[in-house]
């Protein structure tokens, strides 16, 4: 019963965080000064105008029941429509999500494969000038702004030497290659401060790993010094990086959202802040929704992955 | 790593004391246009060139400086005087109800990315540097009430924090008597670390015109300004660019020196 | 012929001296107990032998074992030897093993490691060592993980993995220090019986004198890093040549002049008292309460010097807790002079102070000594102040043996033993009617822990002390009680006169633990 009863708790903190999200964001929005239906019709609207447009946005409703409204619909697959563009909010959402997500889980791969074996490196040769170069790379890493590098890389690759576009997104209609290809400068962008940060705890954690009890155990049974690393070390040292890996994924999806606008990608960036200057609040409201459910959904993925991973979280002690 | 400690000291000064003389006297004026220079290299025109309105560059980096410090310091000020608090509450009580309620909220404020909290404001209240303190101040507290409350909790199981409670004192007491004393070496060294994630995150709002509005000139915002001239005129986009590399590096540097010079385990070595 | 053959081991570790000139031999099928209190360089010796010594050290001189010099070999002769010819066993059962791995497969990886066997043929291996190292598989099969372990089977788990392969030479670094007595005695028989059977030579690593009588053929005794005697275990106990062997071996026999008590009056009464604690919210939900102290009633007479006495998780400290009033009670009350200690008045908790194991963690490293031995005042409504409390600080200083310049220092420039005499400085600076000792000796090397207990006595002839004396070690119990309590899940099996109850135990625990309890033979004159 173990594994089901621990499932069945963390579901249920996971609906109430999401429950209590919302309400934040809902409150939040409410609190907006002025009054969507009259920014849309502009100065010189007619107040029944304004009324019956209200009436079609649902804004005559009371609060709990807008809210109740709002979240029935989501749970539905229905985030409303737009003030501005009048179309269903899921649709539109659903057209940048297939730009912003892919990207965060193409930043969230880079991030892996070169911060797991960096970090392992560094802390296999904690002191020699190998962990000392690879230390002072992560320490100016973590310091680079990610949009900044961003435009660097474009000033490099795009513009000098035209390896690849200098914004927009091909599109997955034009094939997975292209598609990939326009991601790639904003992924590798995305990627190095989180890759510098990761290898850094990849690495901590590992040295925090070797000075454990068990490592000199191993030792003493006859491993040499990489056996004990690799069959003793990893699994144990990566068991806070998935902590961690869980959080930069937050970051990595709000950080899409500021790469976007340097590529100029049709992703929930662009969306979100075109929905700000328009007032659109429905379509706010409802991109962070759907960015806080991101980040609970892989926040609880990797409390599952956690479980997995240690038997003593398993089995219970 | 002695080193770190004084490169890092040294860039995190010199920033601080860019942005104080900013206040008396910069090379050039922030607010004159001079088009007939504008977009001059560095050496031609100042120190570091001039941008697309014709103003000099270490003049604006200058007093750029200020408003990254000053929303930087805020928002961390306000992670930690109201982070410390809860998180050295959570552990006087540990496993009791207000420890639940003060994980579980800092749990609900990790699944808002400052970003994301700064979206929310902005779209309420508009943009402006006073909604990115509170966004990135707001995402600092959970960070410092987990960093308090973890270095608190095995401290009340230390015998000495027992012979306390046999003494008679309350928790509170204990928490600032003894608790806080004992955790302070690490708020300073987070401390460091998140000041300079917050000027990352400061710089990250302006860029997308979230930020400090014009005409406060501002590290991002003059990066958000040079994007479609850096083919023309890299140095727009290097200079400010660096400024933030530079002072981000120097934070963090300051950072690891602190903590090799406070770890208690390395001076229990030396004394 | 030897299996182990030390000659002139010196160590440097970062250029500090660690070991001189260190000479000893084991013989296959003998043991011998290296001995000496902390910092004599026994466990660095150990580690010598395994080749795993930390960072930066530097050893010059001979081992040989089984006329390979280790100190000549390679890294890759190293690891073929580590495991397969010599095998060791740690100190600290509860991180010796890899807590993501199951037992079974943690002893497989020696035979794969040492052997050509198959998957299948380890596998079986395995399962035969498990066995003879006492863990069946009807009750702790190979496919748990060692959290699932207690402490002791843990270590037979260590244990099966240092001696699958048979090695000539075993190791154990204090292998019964983290466990208790009666566990204790059930690792040294199988630690025995394994020589027996396999012929093997083992070094066994220990501070307790009452261990090597049990079990030692030769004893090797050292101080600062060198060997200042060796030879029969029984000789060496029984006529010690060197004064530093003469002197542990007297503070290990150590005989306290304890006054006669004079009880009085009740001073401490215990009525039933409960205490359940709320088992941790788990991953998996909240499992019963478990209940530390059960139902335990006695009566603490002033004047009177109390030991209670029990294994770990026997509640006792959750008891002394309670008596402090640090943890709630689910039922039953506790009255210190016919005050509820509940009530949590400051001049009824004024009347109790306590002495705690750890002298490192028993102060606050950032205050002096003045105000770290003051604290108690806090319980006070008319605490002396100024010149009257400096005068206080050093009276009570120089009462425990310390000088009242010591005030103005900090704890970190004391050594273990000043440490406990400034904490019992502190629980007797308000004059309480009663100081509980927990595990107040435990942390102390033999000879500073006489001098502790002398101190015991000292204040009790001075000032009629009357205490309640919590330990695990029942010799020490025995010197300095006058009656005592046996504690066992939570609730109290025996209690009577110290001297009868070690010499005519009543209860079958109480039997058992003093049978599982190593001692010395009586001193020979």
């Amino acid at each position: 019963m173990g594994l089901i009863a621990y499932l069945a708790r963390r579901l249920l903190s996971l609906v109430l965080s999401l429950a209590v999200a919302s309400v934040v964001i809902f409150a939040v929005i409410e609190v907006a000064p002025g009054d969507p239906a009259a920014f849309m019709l502009g100065m010189n609207a007619q107040p029944e105008t304004v009324a019956a447009l209200r009436a079609e946005l649902g804004l005559d409703m009371a609060p709990l029941e807008r809210y109740g409204h709002w979240v029935l619909g989501m749970v539905q697959g229905d985030f409303g429509t737009s003030y501005t563009y009048r179309t269903p909010v899921s649709q539109m959402v659903a057209d940048r999500l297939w730009v912003s997500l892919p990207l965060a889980l193409y930043a969230l791969a880079l991030t892996m494969i070169v911060a797991i074996p960096a970090g392992i490196y560094a802390a296999s040769h904690r002191g020699k000038p190998g962990d000392v170069a690879v230390m002072g790379l992560t320490q100016l890493g973590v310091a680079i702004p990610n949009f900044w590098f961003a435009m660097i890389l474009v000033l490099i690759f795009a513009i000098t030497l035209r390896w690849f576009g200098a914004g927009g997104f091909a599109g997955w209609d034009a094939g997975f290659g292209p598609a990939m290809k326009s991601l790639t400068l904003p992924a590798i962008a995305l990627a190095l401060p989180q890759a510098a940060i990761l290898a850094r705890v990849m690495r901590s954690s590992l040295i925090e790993v070797m000075g454990e009890d068990y490592m000199r155990t191993a030792r003493a049974k006859g491993l040499t010094r990489s056996q004990t690393l690799w069959r003793h070390g990893l699994r144990n040292a990566l068991i806070p990086v998935l902590t961690i890996l869980g959080l930069q994924f937050a970051f990595l999806l709000a950080g899409a959202i500021i790469i976007e606008q340097v590529f100029f990608l049709p992703g929930l960036g662009r969306l979100v802040f075109q929905a700000i200057s328009a007032r659109d609040l429905i379509v706010v409201e409802s991109v962070v929704m759907l960015l806080v459910f991101a980040v609970i959904m892989v926040n609880f993925l990797v409390d599952l992955a956690y479980a997995l991973a240690d038997p003593r979280l398993r089995r219970g002690a | 790593m002695r080193l770190s400690l004084i490169l890092g000291a040294a860039l995190s000064a010199l920033v601080l004391a860019l942005a104080a003389l900013s206040y008396l006297w910069t090379p050039g004026d922030v607010t004159a246009m001079d088009i007939a220079n504008r977009m001059k290299p560095p050496g031609a025109a100042g120190l570091l060139g001039t941008d697309h309105f014709g103003r000099d560059m270490l003049s604006m980096i200058m007093v750029g400086a200020r408003v990254s410090i000053a929303v930087a310091l805020v928002a961390v000020g306000i992670g930690m005087g109201l982070g410390v608090p809860l998180g050295l509450a959570a552990a006087a009580r540990r496993g009791g109800w207000l420890d639940e309620l003060i994980m579980r909220g800092n749990d609900l404020i990790f699944a808002f990315p400052s970003l994301v909290i700064a979206i929310l404001i902005t779209a309420v209240f508009g943009p402006g540097a006073i909604n990115a303190i509170i966004a990135i101040g707001i995402f600092n507290i959970p960070v410092f009430a987990r960093v308090a409350r973890g270095a608190a909790l095995p401290l009340w199981q230390r015998e000495f924090i027992l012979a306390a409670r046999v003494a008679g004192k309350s928790r509170a007491h204990i928490s600032v008597e003894h608790i806080l004393p004992n955790i302070a070496n690490l708020l300073v060294v987070q401390g460091t670390i998140q000041f300079s994630l917050a000027i990352l995150a400061e710089a990250g709002l302006s860029y997308v015109g979230l930020g400090a509005q014009p005409p406060l000139p501002s590290w991002g915002r003059m990066l958000a300004d040079a994007q479609t001239l850096v083919a023309v005129a890299p140095h727009l986009a290097l200079v400010p660019g660096l400024a933030i590399i530079l002072t981000v590096l120097g934070l963090n540097l300051l950072g690891d020196g602190l903590r090799d010079l406070l770890d208690p385990r390395l001076r229990r070595v030396r004394t | 012929m030897s299996v182990l053959q030390i000659t002139g081991l010196s160590l440097t570790i970062a250029g500090r001296p660690v070991l001189r000139d260190v000479s000893l031999d084991i013989g296959a099928g003998e043991i011998v107990a290296l001995t000496g209190e902390s910092g004599s360089g026994k466990s660095m010796t150990a580690f010598s032998v395994m080749q795993l010594l930390p960072e930066g050290a530097a050893p010059s001189g001979h081992i040989e074992l089984d006329e390979i010099d280790i100190l000549q070999a390679d890294e890759a002769t190293l690891c073929s030897l580590r495991g397969q010819r010599m095998g060791m066993v740690f100190q600290e059962p509860m991180t010796a093993l890899n807590p993501v791995q199951t037992i079974g497969a943690q002893v497989a990886e020696v035979i794969r490691l040492h052997s050509n066997a198959t998957r299948g043929e380890a596998q079986q291996q395995m399962q035969e060592v498990l066995i003879r190292v006492g863990l069946t598989p009807d009750q702790v099969p190979p496919s748990r993980y060692p959290h699932e372990l207690s402490g002791g089977q843990r270590q037979r788990v260590v244990i099966a993995m240092a001696v699958v392969m048979r090695p000539r030479l075993l190791i154990a670094d204090e292998p019964t220090t983290a466990l208790d007595v009666t566990t204790q005695a059930q690792i040294l028989d199988l630690l025995q019986q394994l020589v027996t059977e396999d012929g093997m030579g083992l070094m066994i690593i220990t501070h307790d004198l009452a261990v090597v009588s049990q079990l030692a053929d030769r004893i090797v005794v050292m101080r600062h890093g060198e060997v200042v005697e060796t030879g029969p275990a029984a000789q060496v106990l029984a006529h010690p040549q060197h004064p530093y062997t003469q002197m542990l071996r007297e503070a290990a026999a150590h005989q306290v002049d304890l006054p006669q008590a004079e009880a009085t009056e009740p001073l401490l009464v215990v009525d039933k008292a409960v205490r359940d604690y709320p088992a941790p919210a788990r991953m998996f939900g909240r499992a019963a309460p478990k209940r530390a102290v059960d139902h335990v009633s006695f009566t603490l007479e002033r004047g009177e010097r109390l030991g209670l006495v029990g294994e770990s998780g026997s509640g006792k400290s959750t008891l002394t807790r309670a008596i402090l009033g640090l943890e709630p009670l689910q039922a039953g009350r506790i009255e210190i002079d016919g005050r509820n200690v509940a009530d949590n008045d400051p001049t009824t908790r004024a009347k109790v102070q306590v002495v705690f194991q750890d002298p490192y963690g028993s102060f606050n490293p950032r205050h002096r000594v003045a105000r770290l031995i003051t604290e108690p005042f806090h319980l006070l409504p008319d605490a002396p102040t100024g010149a009257a409390r400096s005068a206080l600080v050093g009276e009570m200083l120089e009462s425990v043996g310390l000088s009242a310049t010591d005030a103005d220092k900090y704890i970190h420039e004391f050594s273990g033993g000043q440490r406990q005499r400034i904490a019992i400085a502190r629980a007797l600076i308000t004059r309480p009617d009663l100081i509980l000792l927990d595990e107040a000796v435990s942390a102390l090397d033999v000879s500073v822990r006489a001098q502790i207990l002398d101190l015991l006595a000292d204040l009790c002839r001075d000032s009629g002390l009357t205490y309640l004396f919590v330990s695990h070690d029942l010799a020490v119990v025995r010197e300095v009680t006058d009656r005592v309590l046996v504690m066992k899940s939570g609730q109290i099996v025996e209690q009577g006169v110290t001297e009868q109850v070690f010499t005519v135990p009543d209860h079958p625990y109480t039997q058992a633990l003093l049978a599982a309890s190593p001692s010395l033979p009586e001193a020979v004159a």
